[in-house]
């Protein structure tokens, strides 16, 4: 009853083409838009913002990324984390040598440096797949971790070893560094997953996305109907790089202020790649679910004793979290192995039913 | 030129001039290469049999080991600390099959391998909650280990070779040898063979996948506990340990995911390999700790050429 499409004609291909052919889904988005542009800064705090919402939209962008390397084009990552670092430390190479750039250029620039990577990483995909391919992807993490540790170029060398983020300004507001607000930083944040995450739909919705799910299904089919693979697999592999080198900036600048190599370490290759499963492969708002779930649960999880008024020593908190999520990882693939995205196919086909299940 | 000859001829003048240290380094090399090739062999016994690609056995090494020292730490004698040991493996991998294996059966690959990465995250949390954080003693003259150490002195130099060192490469070979027989001869251990060759003609004549999965997943901890042992005698006990799994991951690329052979000797390649490279051009020429990425780039070297790895089944693809 809420889903129905009937007397919703199309007369023509182009409205069939657009990007909501279902009017209800547009609303939706309309609502979650005015959720995000509107309600959370106007309710939310400090804490909020710098533990919830920033990290939700950096961590979705990531794994937005990621998931069209693995969810549309099938080539298992697992080098995301080292990415994400190629393209915060490029950023910071062109803040401080071209002080005067804006910052929104810079990161926009940065993400071709993680996307060339990317590329030269993904050469390998053209030989070797599956898994394989996964380890070979854990060459790009060590390597280039390894890279950011020991090039003391990358760090402006600094003694320790780190890169901070420092003080800049667009047009007279400060938005990244010590002094920026949080809430000028989520608005930037949300602008850039916003743009990104519109290019995203309709480039994994035209012509390359099928391209792509072609390879994925099975790619010598793709390549029998005159698909150029090495051309398409690169082109997912510098596509997913450049939006994870962008996470990897926004990362660093607008949420972390400051970055040590160990930070893009293997750690947060798999909290990405935990985000595009659970959230659900092949899917884009898949992430936005997955990160939202994956940010919230340590945050709720800390705040679960104190309800029950328990008091538990916080290293034990610490290591009852890493279990937990642990188990809800399994829990979650168990019960759903395609992610969220597929629970909210099933909620939307019993909303256009209801209330007559039949 | 002097980058040249800093790059192809120094190292080698260097070996031949103290070759009594070349020896060390190939020793050294030969004890951790046996040891990725144990956590190889784990990998490639629960990726045969059904394909799961199994990110828990790194953990499964530290956990073997924690729960080794925890029992001891507890008062348990050491030598009875190794059975009941063992008995923890097993209730792990029956419940690792039942829980979460079972109902995934016949799930995309890639679930499987986050399925596990979810085992690994449970085992770290659960590891640290009973026996706490902190680096760990392994109970290695407990247990009857010798811990001496033997010195030769070829070419006029010195070599050290530790008494613990040649007990782990010592069990290292009985436990391969062991596993060999058992995989060859047995019945259960055909069982396992075919279960690797073709589910679906294993299952019709009658051979229960439930029961062999528990047995390859125990027996990948078994394979767990020797190489948790000899590890932890090196560097201690603690979840820093789990660095080795990803170690042995280039292994498995180098040797071939499904090949037994291939990791044994993918294991001894890499770790003499690494240890070589890092003395003698990691350390001079890039500032050292290369073994971190020597291993990855060397077996993507390898599957350029060969895309199954060195050993691997070859890879037919039919539309």
């Amino acid at each position: 009853m809420f889903y129905r499409t009937a007397g919703q004609f199309k007369t023509d291909y182009q409205s069939d083409f657009a990007l909501f052919p279902v009017r209800q889904d547009a609303w939706l988005l309309a609502f979650i838009l005015l959720l995000a542009f509107v309600v959370f800064p106007m309710t939310a705090d400090e804490f909020t913002f710098r533990a919830l919402l920033i990290p939700v939209l950096i961590y979705s962008l990531a794994a937005l990324g990621l998931n069209i390397l693995t969810g549309f084009a099938g080539q298992l990552s697992l080098g995301t984390g080292a990415f994400m670092g190629v393209g915060a430390y490029a950023c910071y190479k062109l803040v401080t040598i071209f002080p005067e750039i804006n910052l929104i250029v810079a990161i926009a620039l940065s993400g071709f440096f993680s996307a060339t990577v990317g590329m030269a990483f993904g050469l390998p995909s053209l030989r070797i797949k599956g898994f394989y391919l996964a380890i070979a992807t854990l060459a790009a993490q060590f390597f280039l971790v390894w890279l950011f540790q020991k090039w003391a170029w990358l760090y402006n060398y600094s003694t320790s070893g780190a890169i901070q983020v420092p003080n800049i300004d667009m047009f007279g507001i400060t938005i990244a560094g010590p002094n920026a607000k949080a809430i000028t930083q989520y608005y930037v944040v949300l602008c850039v997953v916003a743009v990104v995450t519109y290019l995203a739909i309709n480039i994994t919705r035209g012509r390359i996305g099928r391209i792509w799910k072609s390879i994925r299904d099975m790619d010598i089919a793709a390549e029998l109907v005159g698909i150029n693979l090495m051309k398409a697999k690169l082109l997912a592999f510098f596509v997913s790089s450049y939006i994870v080198g962008v996470a990897g900036a926004l990362f660093v600048f607008l949420w972390r202020g400051a970055a040590e190599a160990n930070l893009f370490d293997i750690p947060l290759s798999f909290r990405v790649l935990f985000i595009a499963i659970i959230g659900g492969l092949g899917s884009i708002m898949g992430n936005f679910l997955g990160a939202i779930l994956i940010v919230a649960l340590p945050v709720l999880l800390n705040t679960v004793p104190h309800l029950f008024g328990l008091s538990i020593s916080s290293s034990a908190v610490e290591h009852l979290n890493v279990m937990i999520i642990g188990a809800l990882i399994i829990t979650f693939l168990i019960l759903e192995p395609h992610g969220l995205a597929r629970y909210w196919q099933v909620i939307r086909e019993k909303l256009i039913i209801w209330p007559f299940p039949h | 030129m002097e980058l040249l000859n800093s790059i192809l001829v120094k190292p080698f003048a260097d070996m031949i001039a103290a070759p009594d240290f070349l020896l060390q380094v190939l020793w050294e090399g030969t004890v951790s290469g046996v040891l990725y090739a144990l956590i190889a062999l784990g990998f490639v016994l629960i990726f045969k049999s059904s394909r799961i690609f199994n990110f828990a056995q790194g953990i499964m090494v530290v956990f073997a080991a924690l729960t080794l020292v925890g029992l001891h730490q507890n008062g348990v004698p050491a030598l009875l600390a190794v059975p009941l040991t063992l008995v923890v493996m097993y209730v792990l991998a029956y419940g690792i099959e039942r829980v979460v294996l079972r109902p995934l059966v016949n799930q995309p690959d890639i679930i499987l391998f986050m399925a596990t990465i979810g085992i690994t995250l449970f085992l770290i949390g659960f590891g640290e909650l009973i026996f706490g954080g902190e680096n760990k003693r392994m109970i290695t003259e407990e247990l009857m280990i010798p811990t001496g150490s033997f010195e030769f002195e070829p070419f006029g130099g010195f070599v050290l070779m530790e008494q613990k060192d040649i007990v782990a490469v010592g069990g290292a070979i009985l436990l391969v040898v062991a596993l060999l027989i058992f995989l060859n001869k047995s019945k259960m251990g055909r069982a396992i063979r075919a279960l690797g060759d073709d589910h679906q003609a294993a299952l019709s004549v009658g051979i229960s996948l439930s029961t062999i999965w528990v047995l390859v997943w125990f027996i990948a901890g078994v394979i767990a506990l020797v190489t948790g042992i000899a590890w932890g005698a090196r560097a201690g006990v603690s979840f820093a340990l789990e660095v080795i799994a990803y170690k042995a991951l280039p292994v498995l690329m180098l040797g071939g995911l499904e090949s037994v052979s291939g990791a044994i000797i993918g294991g001894l390649a890499i770790g003499i390999l690494e240890k070589l490279f890092e003395i003698y051009w990691g350390q001079p020429l890039l500032g050292g700790n290369t073994e971190t990425w020597f291993a990855y780039v060397l077996a993507l070297t390898v599957l350029l050429f060969r895309p199954q790895g060195l050993f691997g089944e070859k890879i037919i693809e039919r539309v």
